[in-house]
């Protein structure tokens, strides 16, 4: 593993009731959390390779986090997300680096197909900010119960030289789906839309 | 669970492998569950609310089994600690109510846990922070495991709800070096030293 990581935090979210109303099953979302050390904080390179490699180790780590929390096979994984805040000696692009060229493929060999684009979100940030990681449908991105987001924070991350990285995967949609389009179970799944 | 109505549960599972020293052979594992369920007495001073303990031990047994399973096992566990939110129409006595369920279902899960069990509450709104202190669960003045954990979450508690929670882990700080008692030191009489 060439990240150096700090700490890895799993959450798992189960939902039984909303608004007076049972959920059951449940409704479940997990995401787990890498601290990394920024290799390139207070200074600019031009070749992000390095960080590119970082995404694509933690696509499967944090992947198989999630999957596991949740207790389920990854084929039961119906959405997932992605999102990365960086300290302040860092970079956006650093951010960007760790997550859209390498990260995706490791992560869908985790949650078996995987045809529809990951969601992502980035910022800077610092110890203790708030990362809203977006959720949607993991082979058909147009399925409308399952566009959703799930919030992360850890108090002491991410330090000035540091990279929060998210994965959230999910074993379903919202808890209440009512506003229509596309469902779950008319989805297609092969050119990740529909 | 009799009455009890339970809207969610968070569990959270860190890993902590460094804090910038060098990196320890064994990491520290710091797990947290949250539940939130509806404050029955919301609303309203209501004298009597002890009955709802009974209610909450089920909870607590389902909470801290989760915990402990999640960091591998009781024998793993060596820290621990319990909260509360409670929800803006509720009061802080109301949380109160969590010490001895919640307390008394991790130690009837962990042997040799004489030390009494941290405790913080208050009231808050949705997207309330808590954080919980946690010592060592056999002996209050091991210095090393003298620890902390932020939990919270941004859906929660509402107004007429309480969110309860459990914290375990599995060592002491990560580069602990403030001296004081030692894990390896206790006696285990007094759940003090």
């Amino acid at each position: 593993m060439s990240a150096k990581i700090r700490k890895i935090a799993v959450n798992v979210e189960e939902t039984h009731l909303e608004i007076g109303k049972e959920i059951s099953p449940a409704t479940r979302k997990a995401v787990a959390v890498a601290v990394i050390e920024n290799p390139f904080a207070g200074s600019y390179q031009e070749d992000l390779t390095v960080l590119m490699d970082i995404g694509a180790e933690l696509g499967t780590l944090l992947g198989k986090k999630c999957v596991d929390a949740l207790g389920i096979t990854p084929d039961q994984a119906e959405s997932y997300g992605k999102s990365a805040m960086v300290g302040e000696n860092g970079e956006l692009e650093h951010a960007a680096a760790i997550l859209h060229p390498k990260l995706g493929a490791p992560l869908r060999t985790e949650v078996e197909k995987g045809a529809a684009l990951v969601p992502s979100s980035k910022k800077m940030g610092s110890p203790g900010q708030v990362l809203d990681v977006p959720l949607g449908h993991k082979d058909a991105a147009y399925v409308r119960s399952h566009f959703d987001g799930i919030e992360v924070r850890l108090n002491d991350a991410p330090r000035q030289n540091e990279i929060v990285v998210a994965v959230a995967v999910t074993d379903s949609g919202r808890p209440l789906p009512r506003v229509g389009g596309l469902t779950h179970s008319d989805a297609v799944g092969k050119d990740g839309l529909r | 669970m009799s009455d009890l109505k339970l809207r969610k549960t968070a569990f959270s599972l860190e890993e902590i492998f460094h804090e910038g020293g060098p990196v320890p052979d064994q990491s520290q594992k710091r797990a947290a569950g949250i539940a939130v369920i509806e404050n029955p007495f919301a609303g309203r001073y209501e004298p009597d609310i002890q009955w709802f303990m009974e209610d909450l031990k089920p909870l607590g047994l389902t909470m801290a089994q989760r915990l402990v399973d999640m960091l591998g096992g009781a024998a793993h566990v060596q820290g621990y600690g319990k909260g509360a939110l409670i929800g803006a129409a509720g009061e802080l006595e109301h949380g109160a109510l969590w010490h001895a369920p919640g307390g008394y279902a991790m130690r009837q899960l962990l042997s040799n846990s004489n030390a009494i069990v941290p405790s913080t509450k208050k009231v808050a709104g949705v997207g309330g922070r808590l954080d919980v202190p946690i010592t060592h669960i056999n002996a209050s003045y091991v210095r090393s495991h003298f620890d902390a954990m932020e939990v919270g979450l941004n859906d929660a508690p509402k107004a007429n709800e309480m969110a309860l929670v459990l914290v375990m882990t599995t060592g002491a700080r990560i580069h602990d070096r403030a001296g004081g008692l030692a894990a390896k030191d206790i006696v285990g009489e007094d759940g003090l030293r």
